[in-house]
């Protein structure tokens, strides 16, 4: 009974020696036989050639948060439409109210920025 | 240890194999040569040229051009070296894992080539980096590439492991970083890196 799973265990552990042996066998290789020849400019970050400049954790202004707003409302939307629009014609009236309900907040999202002028471009 | 050479060669034909651990190991080093993905002017199309199905470099190991220096085990200045663009070329060199090799492409990459007088060329890329193998040509064809592949590979081959020839990265005390130029009031500086380059003594 309780070797049913068994080979099961096998072939994981296989897998998981089949992934690590030979990252250790290259781990171990560049640990203790691999020459090393650093320098400041060979240890540097970015590697195109150039120096870099500045700080990479650059601040976003807050204000990008409408973009996302306005993504979400079409985006998701998009995405539960596509299945309520193939099973439209198999649906409850329940299920069809319910859609017209999230739909809607959604298009209510919609009509807030638009009033908000989020839509016209600077 | 040397092997006698005709003894090898009787050997094989009887169907015994002789190497030496320095030759296996120089086998492996010249059949996996990774070129740097980095082109800089008009010999840049030759060296993609030869990458392709009709030269195929693939041939020779060398057919996985790295768009990262730390991958890359060859550097090979295909074009106009401009002084704008010569730290960039010695950044990425200092970048390069041990052992690293510069084939020089073309006569611009060499010399300076028809722009040698120009106000903004560097005149040859040995003047701050070692190049292994100069191609000259205008642009070179892709059997030149190929051609001075060939020559880096035997190079290689032909590399003692221990004495005083040994490859840099074998040893602890060869010089690691080049010293990257940088942009002075009217030229590089310094304009060449003694060290790899001396200046040459024009007699009149």
């Amino acid at each position: 009974m309780s070797f049913t799973y068994f080979p099961l265990v096998v072939l994981f552990a296989a897998a998981l020696a089949f992934g690590l042996v030979p990252l250790s066998l290259a781990w171990t290789w560049a640990r203790f036989f691999s020459p090393r020849k650093p320098n400041a400019v060979k240890n540097s970050i970015y590697e195109c050639g150039l120096v870099s400049k500045g700080d990479a954790w650059v601040r976003f202004r807050s204000a990008y948060y409408l973009y996302a707003i306005i993504f979400l409302i079409f985006d998701v939307e998009a995405v539960f439409l596509m299945p309520f629009a193939v099973a439209f014609t198999g649906l409850s009236m329940a299920a069809c109210a319910a859609m017209l309900v999230f739909v809607l907040l959604l298009v209510e999202g919609l009509a807030w920025a638009w009033a908000k002028g989020i839509l016209t471009w600077a | 240890m040397a092997i006698d050479q005709e003894l090898k060669i009787e050997m094989g034909k009887q169907g015994v194999v002789v190497t030496t651990l320095q030759e296996l190991y120089n086998w492996g080093r010249k059949s996996s040569v990774w070129p740097m993905q980095f082109g800089l002017a008009c010999c840049a199309i030759e060296m993609i040229a030869t990458t392709m199905a009709r030269y195929d470099l693939a041939r020779f190991g060398a057919e996985v051009f790295r768009p990262s220096p730390r991958q890359a085990d060859l550097m090979i200045i295909s074009g106009t070296v401009t002084k704008k663009m010569a730290p960039q070329v010695v950044r990425l060199y200092n970048q390069m894992g041990e052992p690293r090799y510069v084939i020089a492409m073309g006569a611009c990459a060499i010399s300076g080539g028809p722009f040698k007088q120009g106000y903004n060329v560097l005149k040859g890329i040995d003047r701050y980096i070692p190049v292994d193998v100069h191609i000259p040509g205008c642009p070179p064809r892709p059997e030149a590439l190929l051609q001075a592949f060939i020559t880096l590979q035997n190079k290689i081959q032909a590399q003692p492991l221990t004495g005083p020839n040994r490859p840099r990265h074998l040893d602890a005390e060869a010089q690691g970083e080049f010293p990257v130029p940088v942009q002075g009031e009217h030229d590089l500086e310094p304009t060449s890196n003694p060290g790899v380059w001396t200046v040459p003594v024009v007699i009149r």
